[in-house]
């Protein structure tokens, strides 16, 4: 019976969005403060009967109860118990019901940690929040029903999870993307409730910054662990290949970077207001739009679920309700919301915009690629748009943006002064290029890329150091600028130099060699000597794997032993590499096993990246940066900040 | 852009883009629907099956003459393909109605299909085995699951790229497959 509780939980819970739609926006509309009020309570439940549900569905894959379709598709009684767990969300229905626990988890904590927003507002954007949350249950109950059974023949054992999902990293890439995706739904809805209701809230700059930080941390992670998921377990030692679905996380984390910059403009000027609304409501769009592209099947990736053309059609249709029904309200509405104010060219405003055009410009770009290949199908022909295009592009954009942020991080609020901006040039440009060239020097490499990537990054962090230096030295209370905010915002900066570097070093230092190999081949790359002492069969719980055993050493001194992996899952018979890689701040050796070439020998294909973690370090400072600047204080003072800049 | 929001064009212009959006979102989901019976159709269909000769599972060797005499389906499949499972059920109701089904074992290994017809259940009438794909390359296999019906004188009349499902069937195939004279024990 646990799956029909489970389905029961479900409906229930549909039912409650639905009042948790009508009542909160009934009670605004005739002013009953009592009847909006519902809406707390309402998200309450909502979240426990969702909650409910998703844990029937974890109990059925525990006790292996393989009468359950879903569970007989993604699980077998071979299956560790932490892969159970996650097999939950294994595929199509389980990671829907995962992406709606998510979504009622985010409405229960606007709705428990924001009580002091007016009523009337707080009970407008848990009423959006549960228009999404109906949309995604009915889209559960009608299409993608997890619990549906297998009676009266249920299979003996179940079919497996995909080999390619049992990883640890795979355990966590699903929740952290969906917590950033979802997030965004905060932003929109606070967006969308602010347009219904005619009205801009007090300090609501402040408020919606640390959940759209939040989100985007999230997101931040989950891209991360995906692709160095992908870096490690597809084998090919790439860690971002620009896939349709890797492009649909990374439209809704561009356009979320410009709406992090755009509310602290808005948070501290006032300014930018219905641009941020914009933003809040694509930022979402663009979330929703990644769930319709990756599960309806359009696009052809790696990670395209099964393809259902009745499912695509429904998103299709709901998110033509969300997206259309938002925009055409803010085509609308916008405009009774408040007049801008003005600011000068040379300021904190200016140097955000450009952030926000360039952010705008490149997130334009992703989507015409990702999106040109369909466009182009409709007309019945078919092409592709590969790596070339969006790294193209993505040096366009990163180059004057990355110039931009440097001195944008030194700018003040409102106006500055041309001369004083202009000074601010010369030294840490002198002083990057320099740098650049001795490391380049050092290293015995002048590729253009990196040096461009190197002075780009030097350019940021000189900038920083240079920023820090002067306002110590100027006098009155030195500390006051060494915010939560500012050390954030450094903190987050600094793991962009840091990604360029890792991006410069891997993309232009990077050696890599297909060799054939039998027991007792060494073979020379990159400096390092990788000798192939056997290959060994070990048994896993459910798959059989051939172990290579890969000494590794350099100028004769033992540098280190590296196991790649050819694993046989036995339920479905796929063959899955896991790569053998030791990696260091300076350096990833990266091995991976290719086919078995008769007799004991092997392809392998052998890979020295530079630099390889400087890339992940990037992104989880960035995202650390956004988690500590979530602290700073509320901005009741905004002038502040000048007084004391000068 | 930011600054302004005096025109009132330009506030509509999000709606506009994304309408267009969707209606090319809305234009590629119905090609999802009609390609399989679109696509590579005009190349193969009315044409005799190509000629092969491959062991079958049991490594006896088999040749297009054996399709010859019944409407067939002939179902390519691979043990490491995921919709080929999904597919599975649909298909053995098409066999328990009396339909003959044949598989072409596509780009596998012998041990691994076998592996999955004692899981899934073989109810195939044979197979034959297309280790390299050559065979697929001359049926012009995009990837598994197709399937095709072949009618009695071995002359392809229908290529289904994609799942068979109860609305395909019903839909699209049926009526081809009775037209040629193929039988069903519940009609």
């Amino acid at each position: 019976m646990y799956p029909e509780y489970g389905l029961i939980a479900l409906v229930f819970a549909g039912a409650v969005a639905i009042l948790q739609v009508v009542l909160p926006l009934w009670g605004v509309r005739t002013a009953n403060r009592t009847l909006a009020d519902t809406s707390l309570p309402l998200t309450v439940l909502f979240f426990a009967l969702i909650l409910i549900s998703y844990l029937y569905l974890t109990l059925s894959f525990l006790i292996d109860d393989y009468s359950v379709a879903y569970v007989a598709s993604n699980s077998n009684s071979m299956l560790p118990w932490y892969y159970k767990l996650s097999a939950v969300w294994g595929a199509h229905e389980g990671s829907m019901l995962l992406w709606v626990l998510v979504l009622a988890g985010w409405s229960l904590a606007v709705a428990v940690l924001n009580r002091s927003l007016a009523w009337d507002f707080r009970a407008t954007v848990l009423a959006v929040q549960g228009f999404l949350a109906l949309g995604f249950v009915a889209f559960l109950i009608f299409t993608s029903n997890p619990f549906e059974r297998l009676l009266p023949f249920a299979p003996a054992d179940g079919q497996d999870l995909n080999p390619l999902l049992q990883d640890p990293g795979l355990i966590f890439h699903p929740p952290l993307l969906y917590m950033g995706y979802v997030g965004f739904s905060v932003a929109f809805s606070f967006a969308v409730a602010t347009l219904l209701l005619g009205r801009v809230q007090d300090g609501w700059a402040d408020w919606l910054r640390p959940w759209t930080n939040v989100a985007w941390l999230f997101l931040t992670l989950g891209i991360t662990l995906g692709s160095w998921w992908a870096y490690y377990e597809l084998g090919w030692g790439g860690w971002w290949f620009w896939d349709p679905v890797e492009n649909a996380s990374l439209l809704p984390w561009i356009l979320g970077t410009a709406l992090v910059h755009s509310l602290a403009v808005a948070r501290k000027r006032g300014l930018f207001q219905s641009w941020t609304l914009l933003l809040a409501i694509f930022a979402f769009s663009l979330s929703l739009l990644g769930t319709f592209l990756v599960r309806s099947g359009v696009l052809t990736s790696v990670h395209a679920f099964a393809s259902d053309p009745e499912r695509g059609l429904y998103i299709l249709l709901f998110l033509g309700l969300v997206i259309g029904a938002s925009l055409s309200l803010f085509a609308v509405r916008v405009g009774d919301l408040n007049p801008q104010k003005g600011f000068k060219v040379a300021s904190r405003e200016t140097g955000l915009l450009v952030n926000n055009l360039l952010l705008t410009f490149f997130t334009a770009i992703v989507l015409l690629g990702t999106l040109y290949p369909l466009a182009v199908e409709v007309t019945g022909r078919s092409v592709s748009v590969g790596p070339p295009w969006f790294n193209l592009f993505l040096l366009i954009t990163a180059v004057p943006l990355l110039l931009a942020l440097g001195i944008g991080q030194r700018l003040r609020w409102r106006s500055d002064d041309f001369a004083r901006v202009a000074a601010m040039i010369p030294l840490p440009l002198v002083l990057s290029v320099g740098i650049s060239l001795v490391i380049c020097w050092v290293q015995d490499a002048f590729h253009p890329l990196l040096i461009l990537c190197l002075v780009l990054a030097l350019w940021i962090v000189l900038h920083l150091v240079a920023d820090l230096v002067q306002r110590l030295r100027s006098g009155g209370a030195k500390w006051s600028f060494f915010t939560a905010g500012w050390v954030g915002m450094a903190t987050a900066h600094i793991g962009v130099a840091v990604l360029a570097v890792g991006i410069g070093m891997t993309a232009t230092r990077s050696v890599e060699l297909d060799v054939r190999m039998t027991p007792g081949t060494l073979v020379e790359v990159g400096g390092y000597e990788f000798r192939l002492q056997g290959v060994y069969v070990e048994q896993g719980p459910n798959y059989v794997a051939d172990v290579a055993d890969i000494f590794v050493w350099r100028n004769g001194v033992a540098e280190a032993l590296m196991y790649p992996e050819k694993r046989r899952y036995l339920v479905r018979g796929d063959v899955l590499t896991e790569a053998g890689i030791h990696g260091n701040l300076w350096r990833d050796l990266y091995v991976s096993m290719g086919e078995s070439l008769g007799g004991d020998a092997w392809a392998m294909r052998i890979q020295v990246k530079p630099f390889m973690r400087w890339v992940w370090f990037g992104a989880v400072l960035m995202a650390l940066g956004a988690l500590i600047a979530m602290f700073e204080r509320k901005n009741r003072a905004p002038m502040v900040r000048e007084a004391h800049a000068g | 852009m930011p600054v302004s929001v005096k025109n009132r064009l330009l506030v509509f212009l999000p709606l506009v883009i994304f309408a267009l959006m969707a209606l090319m979102f809305y234009g590629a989901l119905q090609m999802r629907e009609t390609r399989a019976s679109s696509e590579l159709e005009s190349v193969l269909v009315g044409r005799a099956f190509p000629p092969f000769n491959l062991p079958d599972l049991n490594d006896r060797m088999r040749t297009q003459e054996e399709l010859i005499g019944q409407v067939t389906l002939v179902n390519v499949w691979g043990s490491w393909c995921p919709a080929c499972r999904d597919e599975h059920p649909y298909l053995a109701d098409l066999v328990a109605r009396g339909v003959p089904l044949v598989g072409l074992n596509y780009k596998d290994t012998p041990e691994n299909a076998r592996n999955w017809l004692d899981f899934f259940g073989d109810i195939y009438l044979w197979h034959v085995q297309d280790q390299d794909g050559r065979l697929g390359l001359d049926l012009g296999v995009y990837g598994a699951p197709e399937t095709f019906i072949v009618d009695k004188m071995g002359v392809v009349r229908y290529k289904r790229v994609g799942v068979v499902d109860e609305r395909i069937w019903e839909q699209e195939m049926k009526s081809v497959y009775l037209r040629f004279g193929g039988v069903l024990t519940d009609e």
